[in-house]
């Protein structure tokens, strides 16, 4: 069988984007190949691992469970456009305050769930964070101190 | 690893989708969340010659209520169950249950119907269909049919859809408001493939047990009726002795299968653990003593 290709337009992190795509390509090879934007990371690939988590249309999904051509139209926005804008500065600075990372394969992942969390506006105690944030994984921190970052800001904002 | 090629179409009417599966039959992949469907593509454990897509199709989408019963679109995802109110209303027995269903970036993508009609055995929502009396919508070039839960499991995602039907919509008769329900299911990590799970629906009268309905989900090929569990349970008394009469009889209802969540003895043991607090737990929100 040939490659079946097709051309898409969508707009990431802002700016509006065009390109022809194999049908077959997820979105992250897409964003992280076409486009070079490399902080969306690609773990395990059958979306289990969370690494990939990237914005479509307002909602955190993972990018490797959904396809380039199906974001025809959409609004994408990854770890690169929440860090432009500084939707999440404090958290990103948090995480970095408490050790909430070593390697940082997780992190862009990680703040992008923590950010659809604090978007909610809710009081959240630790055991519903962890719930929340339970579909990303991170092997170096043993998720304390990722959790005490998003608590603390997460608090800090509803006070605010 | 990287999905196969395939061809790709993205349906623009309920029409055209149903004539590509026609066309297509067991070749084509009806493309909904993909939340099941992407990881066999990327694991290269299927290769259909084309996806249909039907993420646009807003016919399939939204959560009505119709008299008495309440209709979910198929392509509704899992994020507008979890916000409904007419589900946390009138189908307690999903609010209860979405929560356990995978994790936010999948429930946000994922749809009711994709999971439905694919029936994997540890999801959360067939069994919840089937606990509480649900029937399938299906349709294809010849036209729909209604298809209730009973019958639509077979097996290991062996369901009674036919390769050229899509699902339309499930519709589930509302929870009656002098019964109860509770969901349980254990997993190793929040929202993980649940290793045993239950949905009971039915009444209870003081600490008697009426018309309950047990469904197990996680250990069997499907989503599996306790028939003989039900029988040893409705009428009694709940008390140790009718919770052992219970168990014994599930014995004769499961048929868990081993993985590396656990071995089949392991299995029934967590699913008559479960069944224990099930009712433990249905006799408690019916205002029942312990």
């Amino acid at each position: 069988m040939s490659e079946e290709t097709m051309t898409i337009s969508l707009t990431v992190n802002g700016e509006a984007v065009t390109r022809t795509v194999p049908v077959r390509q997820h979105l992250v090879d897409f964003i992280r190949t076409e486009l070079g934007f490399t902080g969306s990371h690609l773990g395990c690939e059958h979306g289990i691992c969370g690494a990939c988590s990237v914005r479509v249309d307002g909602d955190v999904v993972r990018g490797c469970l959904t396809l380039a051509v199906q974001c025809d139209g959409a609004e994408i926005v990854t770890i690169e456009g929440v860090s432009e804008s500084g939707e999440i500065a404090d958290l990103q600075e948090k995480f970095v305050d408490r050790n909430a990372m070593q390697c940082g394969f997780c992190t862009p992942g990680m703040l992008l769930t923590a950010a659809e969390l604090l978007s909610q506006k809710q009081e959240m105690s630790r055991e519903e964070i962890r719930e929340f944030m339970s579909g990303n994984y991170c092997r170096c921190t043993g998720y304390h101190a990722i959790v005490d970052a998003i608590e603390s800001i997460n608090n800090t904002r509803l006070k605010g | 690893m990287k999905a196969p090629k395939f061809r790709y179409v993205r349906a623009e009417s309920v029409a055209e989708a149903l004539k590509l599966l026609d066309e297509y039959s067991e070749d084509g992949r009806i493309l909904a969340g993909g939340q099941s469907l992407m990881p066999t593509l990327n694991m290269r454990l299927s290769q259909p010659e084309i996806l249909i897509d039907i993420n646009r199709l807003d016919d399939l989408k939204g959560i009505s209520l119709d008299g008495d019963t309440v209709r979910i679109g198929a392509l509704t995802r899992h994020v507008e169950v979890m916000k409904s109110d007419i589900v946390r209303e009138h189908l307690p027995l999903i609010a209860e249950a979405i929560p356990h269903v995978a994790h936010v970036a999948v429930r946000n993508r994922g749809t009711f119907g994709g999971s439905v009609a694919l029936a994997d055995p540890a999801a959360e929502m067939p069994a919840c269909v089937l606990a509480l009396g649900g029937t399938l919508v299906l349709e294809s070039v010849d036209g729909k049919r209604e298809v209730a839960a009973d019958d639509y499991f077979k097996g290991l995602y062996e369901t009674e859809r036919r390769d050229n039907e899509l699902l339309i919509e499930v519709r589930i008769p509302s929870q009656k408001k002098d019964r109860v329900s509770v969901f349980l299911e254990l997993a190793r990590r929040h929202g993980d493939f649940a290793i045993a799970g239950i949905a009971a629906y039915g009444s209870v009268s003081g600490t008697t047990v009426n018309d309950m309905r047990l469904v197990y989900f996680g250990s069997e090929d499907k989503p599996t009726v306790g028939a003989n569990a039900i029988a040893a349970l409705n009428g009694k008394t709940w008390s140790d002795e009718t919770r052992d009469a219970v168990t014994a009889a599930l014995e004769s209802d499961l048929d868990p299968m081993a993985n590396l969540h656990g071995s089949a003895a392991m299995k029934m043991h967590l699913q008559k653990v479960l069944t224990g607090r099930a009712l433990d737990a249905a006799i408690e929100r019916a205002g029942g003593a312990q």
